[in-house]
């Protein structure tokens, strides 16, 4: 059959090994964060930094391994658009909290 | 869905050579007001969801009690509504770069700063929405915040403006219906540019917030801007839809009765706000603003008579359209490449795609001499077939909307599985495409060199 | 201009065609997750300003049910992977092989969507249903969206095994797996913020 190089990151270009070490890697990120709540111990703001660090590196993971993103000059558009989606949710995310915190000091 | 549409077609379907920076301007505008549709749309699909969830379900996100915020609703919807503006307004930007390009005869001025200025409101349009709602209750380091970025925002529509008008400096200038529009648009849309300028002013805002004063900038946007962008667009581009052109003498008339109509309804609306007249009153008491109300309608009743007037201008037009059919498809000696095209053009719009090589493609080709040449060989063109499934999935969708408004559950649910249903046979539909076999394409072609032909020698016989 | 000509004609060949059909679609539905993206964020925005309207009801430390939660994201992390085989045998075009990994991640799906309307039941039938308090609808709603979200994907993933088998691995039918593929590697990481900021946060 002919194999054809899809891309825009529609795969085409995955592995076994690139699902395998994804999916172990979730594995071992999703204890990580279930195990530093369900057993307490540290420090409210060190468990809430772990809980966001394994947050943030787990759909790093998801990204690159099972959507296939990655530097390559046919994921470029891909990447742009991630990153600008996500330049426009810092923004009205945070700065929802921002505007509703001040609102609820001064008006509550 | 159609942000995505225009999004992905310029960014992966361009002509050979068609750079990102090679684009006709208004192609730019279109590519972030897509952009601009894409990510503000889910927000308001997010506030208008959860206040129906409020409404038919009993939630609790903007109610007075049990924890709702009410203000989370004007803050998501306004994120959206900010944007929003920008949508409208950016293709009447683009629409203006086209038409002073060409009836100046000369290549727009400043194109990469028009590219950048065009970005930066992107990003921009999406830091300045608090603006909507100064005076509702946050704090000075909020309000100063977004009001320095609206400030901000105002920098890069400045910059296309004299971007426009350094490429009509010695440029050879015609004075067709949509460079009317466009010289009236620079001068009035930066009067209401300037209110704007005013109104981020949080102090300045909370004595003209919901005053006439506000009513005046934006429809000093919107009329000037938007609305004189499109009439531009429809004069500039009508002979290419339809293959005769407008009216000229009409469309004059119209454009002097819409300018000083609107000058009339508006300007004293800016005096009323300063005055303290609010908006949405449904009588007024006090006798100083009545004069000024009275101009304002005037002003209504002259706008009325340019609305007449281009009716006037569409009627005479269609009345009189084989005498002034337009044979070549470039009644105006455009810049651009739908200017190669017949009007209106083939259903495959290129028999062949062109490969491009600068800015202002037409023009470029024209200054090369290659403007009409007929290739030696057609392709067979695949064209997608034309298919009723979306008109009905539409039809379910308002058959939904509207048993969801009245509580007609039955029909709801009905029409919900009739949406889904459409949605799964148009996802198993693999039969999307027909052909154009190339002999017909030849066919389409000839005819339309023929018709070139013929205006040619037209234009020789009248010594032109 | 003969030079023109020529250059288009690689563009009118058909084995660049379908990848490059392939490609631009897929980008396109990248596109459509990004708004999806901003859809979901602007349900969490809403969930973390109203995260702690109780209302003088339950917080999430008197609902939630860590173990289950982690169970929940297994049996949907299990499902990303078979996924994602499913995705390796198409690449291969092996037929069966297809259909059978797709199966075994629709089951495991529908098992996701199982756990999580046993869960909404029982909160319902105790009194703490999404109309009790804001950080309860805030929470059924988030939840809830993501949950319609891999509803509407169970139903593309039925009609793609649909189409698969009695059409088989054409074109179209590839084109439209690896759009689902992606869709479906989507919510995962949309799961990830679910569990982190509404169960884990909440329960602190």
């Amino acid at each position: 059959m002919d194999q054809p190089q899809i891309d825009s990151t529609g795969a085409g270009r995955g592995s076994f090994n690139a699902y395998a070490v994804g999916f172990i890697l979730s594995i071992i990120l999703t204890v990580i964060a279930f195990a530093l709540v369900m057993n307490g111990g540290l420090p409210r703001s060190a468990i809430l930094f772990g809980l966001l660090g394994a947050a943030v590196v787990q759909m790093l993971v998801h990204l690159h391994y099972f959507l296939h993103l990655d530097g390559s000059s046919s994921a470029r558009w891909n990447v742009l658009a991630l990153l600008f989606t996500l330049l426009i949710m810092f923004i009205f995310v945070g700065g929802s909290i921002w505007i509703m915190l001040n609102l609820n000091y001064r008006m509550m | 869905m159609s942000g995505i549409n225009f999004l992905v077609t310029i960014l992966k379907m361009r002509a050979p050579g068609m750079k990102l920076m090679r684009m006709p301007m208004f192609v730019w505008t279109t590519l972030v007001t897509n952009v601009l549709m894409i990510f503000a749309f889910p927000v308001l699909t997010v506030a208008l969801l959860l206040i129906t969830l409020d409404r038919y379900l009993g939630m609790h996100f903007f109610t007075n009690g049990l924890g709702g915020n009410m203000m989370m609703y004007t803050n998501l919807f306004w994120i959206w509504g900010h944007p929003e503006v920008y949508i409208v307004i950016l293709p009447a930007f683009g629409i203006f770069s086209e038409v002073v390009a060409t009836f100046s005869r000369k290549r727009l001025f400043g194109y990469t700063s028009l590219v950048y200025a065009t970005v930066a409101i992107m990003v921009l349009s999406f830091c300045v929405w608090l603006h909507h709602f100064f005076t509702m209750g946050a704090g000075p380091n909020v309000n100063i915040a977004f009001g320095i970025s609206t400030m901000l925002i105002a920098v890069p529509t400045g910059v296309k403006i004299f971007n426009w008008l350094f490429t009509m400096y010695r440029g050879r200038i015609r004075f067709t219906t949509p460079m009317y529009w466009t010289l009236a648009f620079i001068s009035t849309f930066a009067l209401g540019g300037m209110a704007g300028v005013l109104l981020s002013v949080p102090p300045a805002d909370f004595v003209l917030h919901n005053s006439l004063f506000l009513i005046a900038h934006f429809h000093n946007m919107l009329i000037p801007g938007t609305l004189f962008g499109f009439f531009a667009g429809y004069a500039y581009w009508f002979p290419k839809a339809f293959g005769f052109p407008l009216s000229e003498k009409w469309g004059k008339r119209a454009f002097w009765c819409w300018l000083i109509g609107f000058y009339l309804a508006f300007i004293p609306l800016y005096i009323l706000g300063f005055m303290g007249m609010p908006r949405r009153m449904q009588h007024y008491e006090n006798p100083a603003w009545h004069p000024y109300l009275i101009v304002a309608a005037v002003g209504t009743a002259v706008i009325s008579v340019g609305i007449l007037c281009l009716m006037m201008q569409l009627f005479v037009s269609i009345r009189e359209r084989h005498a002034r059919r337009d044979m070549t498809g470039d009644p105006w000696d455009g810049r651009t490449l739908e200017w190669a095209t017949a009007s209106p053009p083939a259903v495959y719009n290129f028999a062949v795609i062109p490969v491009v090589q600068d800015v202002d493609a037409f023009w470029d080709m024209k200054e090369r001499d290659v403007a009409y040449q007929q290739p030696t060989k057609y392709h067979d063109i695949r064209m997608p077939k034309s298919t009723a499934k979306g008109l009905l999935t539409g039809g379910f969708t308002f058959l939904f909307g509207f048993s969801m408004v009245w509580y007609i559950w039955w029909l709801a649910v009905l029409s919900a599985l009739g949406i889904v249903f459409m949605v799964i046979n148009r996802a198993c539909d693999d039969n999307t495409e027909y052909v154009i076999s190339a002999g017909e394409v030849e066919k389409i072609e000839n005819e339309r060199y023929r018709l070139l032909a013929s205006a040619a020698a037209n234009r020789a016989a009248e010594g032109v | 201009m003969a030079t023109d000509v020529s250059t288009i004609d690689t563009i009118y060949s058909e084995g660049t065609e379908h990848s490059k059909i392939i490609e631009i679609q897929a980008f396109g539905f990248w596109i459509y997750l990004m708004t999806d993206l901003v859809l979901f964020s602007a349900i969490f925005a809403s969930h973390a300003v109203l995260a702690h309207n109780y209302a003088a009801g339950p917080t999430g430390k008197d609902l939630f049910n860590l173990p289950y939660t982690f169970g929940e994201t297994m049996v949907l992390l299990f499902s990303s992977a078979t996924c994602g085989l499913a995705m390796l045998t198409l690449q291969k075009g092996r037929k069966a092989q297809v259909l059978l990994w797709l199966a075994i991640t629709f089951f495991l799906g529908l098992g996701f969507i199982a756990m999580e309307i046993k869960e909404f039941y029982q909160m319902i039938q105790n009194g703490h249903g999404p109309e009790k308090s804001a950080f309860l609808s805030a929470f059924f709603t988030l939840v809830g969206t993501h949950g319609v979200h891999v509803t509407f994907g169970l139903i593309w993933m039925a009609t793609m095994m649909g189409q698969a088998a009695i059409k088989g691995l054409t074109m179209p039918v590839r084109s439209r797996l690896v759009r689902f593929s992606m869709f479906w590697h989507f919510l995962d990481i949309i799961w990830i913020g679910i569990f982190t900021f509404v169960y884990l946060m909440g329960v602190m």
